[in-house]
């Protein structure tokens, strides 16, 4: 709006018999322009790096240019190392991801449907919650050693708590609801969790386990980084004592892309599983 | 009320506005709306709903540009919120500053053109006086009633001094005893401060207590379609003057344009007055 | 009576988990987990000595300079690019890659370019924290009220003034909770930055006792960022409170009436 009116009035004004033409150009242009700048945002930031990594002060060894990441980026995808890295990063991620849903989800429900258990539980939640997973990473190395344990104990510890919070959000905002409404409708006790516990506490559940994804994407990279758990952060980290910095940079886009298609798959989940709900619309946090 | 040339503080000259201009779904939502405004006149512009009454009160304060035609205030020709023109929303709950008290939300419009803080601080001081708000200087507006809100964004409206105020539907939103309240109030401001109103209306009982001058749109494409001298005494009270003889009359008056109005959109037939009482 | 069970309530569990920790421990035979009194012991030696001053310091130092870094960057690109349709549309499709990427991966190629110091640990904190920060900042200043909105261009609010009065605090519910989800993101950056390339730090000092098998000063560490979470997370609210104290409010007053 604020943008948009400048645009179309100054053009108005000055070529007023066209002026159809003008709003029909205009119209075209919000339905194109997102997609023409974005690309040429992304394309702008690209010959910025070439141009910083060809003129700027860091080596252009240590900063190479897109025009030599990106081939070795592309390049990547023909190896069935790269692939088999990748592969070992997401399942890690999806298993710590799966153990921490369960587990979240299960203690969650358990102390949020009884008060008692709420207020019991508080300050050793509290002060359980915010240790950062990555400081159990030593405890972690020490237990596992450079295995997949490792990496689950970071990841299930760290996504543990978001889901179980959800969840325990959930159940609570349920409790309210509840009293009145099934009282009055007489429900089975099947129809209740259908009708009233499901509703109200997958959309709570579905923000709970989005937001783990990508902390666990994060858990485990990191992980594999310290630790040397196998994985994506590992071959970065094998990259960089090899002095091949192209490799590193290139890796680093990859999990870009791992993490954008991990938003992708929470999004479209979210989407078909509470179209119903306006918080697929928009976001404010609690 | 004689008017001159000279006092004419707001003057719309023929004022058009198309929505999506050009485009397959073009809305033409003001035909031609040509009226001037005297200094000290207290006019209410009624319409059916969807007459363009917003869209028109939009148009006069700056927040939107006409498609053609224009708006003058004092001389000068309106283009983006002018300087001497106050608004009172409908929406008195969200065109208050939640994060203002009462006497910041006041005086925030001052503060920003520049007014010196001792100024500043007398006028919060009159206007919540004027609103009879005083005692809440320092509460926050959600700490207020719906009715103590709107007194605020009068008195936030009525310190900035204005040439014009306009008001777009501002009671319509709140309960009936406090809208009576209300009216009795900003007539009195307005008398008190001898200030220029337009105030936009559905409710005719409203614009026929209220005014000097009822202003009938017709509906969308919208024109004049009449205007109505409002001869009643000059103090008013809600239980008296609505009970005029004369208030009948002029409330009938009034009902028969909105009613003619209703079915006709404005430009297809001019003379409407002539088949009405008078 | 009520104080009583309230007492019971909050250090009950607390309590009875030391009473296992400590049953389990007793026969001393466990080497992986200390027992709670030699772990407090440990706690106070390794910390409260000069250790505070040359470790955790410089960490909390990092942090709270990341912090505003990313505060002030995330809240000015935020405005920008939430006012601004064009600015919106240039750099959402890139901001959304690079808020993608996995912050903690970034640190060994930061470590090439910057070198072992405290930039790169702020730089990489920075780049963790900005992004909650500046995508609410964004959400906040588009959600603004139409209303409010038509208000301030009413009374010529322009510029700073519009920033001042009208956008930064309309969007603040907003900004805060991004300032929230940042201090989190900021605490584990913080660590594995420091676990990966540092010379000092709480994080260096916890993966430095796990690589000397020091199993008790190890779990102090991992308490101490368990009591700096704490912390962070009381000072946090008291802030939110004073800042956000209207939005509470006018929440409050609109679930009434």
């Amino acid at each position: 709006m604020e943008t948009q009116t400048p645009i179309l009035s100054s053009v108005a004004v000055s070529t007023l018999p066209t002026r159809g033409h003008t709003a029909r150009r205009a119209a075209q242009w919000t339905a194109a322009g997102p997609y023409v700048l974005g690309v040429a945002g992304i394309l702008a930031a690209l010959i910025a790096w070439e141009l910083f990594s060809a003129f700027g002060p860091v080596s252009q060894h240590h900063l190479p240019p897109p025009s030599v990441v990106i081939p070795t980026f592309l390049n990547n995808f023909t190896f069935t190392q790269f692939w088999l890295t990748v592969g070992q990063t997401m399942w890690a991620w999806f298993l710590g991801l799966t153990l921490a849903t369960f587990g979240g989800l299960a203690v969650g429900l358990l102390i949020g449907s009884s008060s008692l258990l709420r207020t019991g539980t508080h300050t050793t939640v509290e002060f359980l919650r915010p240790i950062p997973a990555v400081g159990l990473i030593p405890l972690a190395a020490l237990l596992f050693g450079p295995r997949i344990g490792a990496e689950l104990l970071i990841v299930v510890y760290g996504c543990f708590w978001i889901v179980m919070i959800q969840a325990m959000y959930g159940i609570t905002d349920i409790d309210k609801v509840a009293d009145d409404t099934v009282r009055t409708l007489r429900m089975t006790w099947l129809q209740r969790v259908r009708h009233l516990v499901l509703p109200t506490l997958l959309p709570y559940l579905m923000t709970g386990i989005r937001l783990a994804a990508t902390v666990a994407l994060i858990l485990a990279i990191s992980s594999e980084l310290i630790v040397g758990t196998p994985g994506i952060g590992r071959a970065v980290a094998q990259a960089q004592l090899n002095d091949n910095p192209a490799a590193m940079i290139a890796l680093i886009l990859t999990s870009g892309l791992l993490g954008i298609l991990v938003n992708l798959i929470f999004r479209f989940i979210e989407r078909k599983v509470l179209f119903w709900h306006s918080s697929v619309r928009s976001e404010v946090a609690a | 009320m004689t008017a001159s040339k000279s006092d004419i503080r707001l003057s719309v000259q023929q004022v058009r506005k198309v929505y999506g201009a050009g485009s397959r779904n073009e809305v033409e939502a003001v035909r031609s709306l040509t009226f001037d405004l005297h200094a000290g006149e207290f006019a209410c512009l009624v319409g059916p709903s969807g007459s363009g009454k917003t869209t028109l009160l939009k148009c006069i304060a700056g927040l939107l540009d006409p498609t053609s035609g224009e708006v003058v205030l004092d001389g000068r020709r309106v283009s983006g919120p002018a300087e001497g023109m106050a608004v009172v929303f409908q929406e008195y709950s969200r065109s208050l500053f939640p994060w203002l008290s009462v006497e910041d939300n006041v005086e925030l419009p001052l503060k920003t053109s520049g007014v010196p803080k001792a100024e500043r601080k007398a006028r919060v001081k009159d206007a919540l006086d004027a609103v009879t708000l005083s005692h809440a200087a320092k509460s926050y507006p959600w700490q207020l009633s719906g009715g103590m809100q709107q007194r605020v964004a009068i008195a936030r409206a009525v310190a900035s001094n204005p040439s014009v105020l306009l008001m777009d539907e501002p009671f319509a939103a709140v309960d009936a005893q406090t809208r009576g309240e209300l009216e009795d109030l900003v007539r009195e401001v307005w008398k008190r401060l001898d200030m220029t109103i337009l105030f936009v209306t559905h409710d005719i009982d409203e614009s026929v207590y209220l005014a000097e001058r009822v202003l009938v749109l017709s509906s969308s494409p919208t024109i004049v379609q009449a205007d109505i001298h409002i001869d009643l005494p000059d103090v008013r009270s809600q239980a008296d003057t609505r009970s005029l003889h004369r208030f009948g009359e002029l409330r009938h008056q009034v009902y028969e344009e909105v009613q003619f109005a209703k079915t006709n959109p404005g430009g297809e037939r001019m003379s409407v007055r002539d088949g009405l009482p008078s | 009576m009520i104080v009583l069970k309230r007492l019971a309530l909050w250090f009950g569990l607390p309590a009875i988990l030391i009473a296992v920790w400590w049953a389990f421990t007793a026969q001393g035979v466990n080497f992986f987990v200390p027992k709670p009194d030699k772990l407090a012991n440990t706690f106070v030696t390794v910390w409260f000595s000069e250790k505070f001053f040359t470790d955790v310091m410089p960490s909390m130092g990092r942090l709270l300079i990341s912090l505003a870094v990313s505060l002030v960057l995330g809240v000015a690109l935020g405005i920008a690019i939430g006012l601004s349709r064009t600015l919106r549309w240039l750099l959402e499709p890139l901001l959304e890659f690079i808020r993608a990427v996995p912050s903690t991966i970034l640190i060994p190629v930061l470590l090439l370019l910057i070198g072992i110091n405290d930039a790169m640990k702020i730089t990489v904190i920075v780049l963790g924290c900005l992004w909650p920060i500046l995508l609410n900042t964004i959400e906040g200043v588009r959600s603004l009220d139409e209303v409010l909105k038509n208000t301030a261009l009413v009374y010529r609010l322009r510029g700073f003034d519009r920033i001042r009065y009208l956008v930064l605090p309309g969007a603040s519910p907003l900004i805060m909770a991004g300032i929230r989800h940042s201090l989190a993101v900021g605490l584990i950056l913080l660590v594995v930055s420091e676990m990966f390339a540092s010379t000092d730090g709480i994080g260096y000092s916890i993966i430095n006792f796990q690589n000397r098998i020091a199993i008790p000063e190890m779990w102090s560490g991992i308490f101490l960022l368990g009591i700096i979470g704490v912390l962070l997370s009381v000072v946090f609210q008291a802030i939110q409170k004073r800042v956000l104290g209207w939005y509470y409010g006018l929440k409050e007053a609109s679930n009434d009436g």
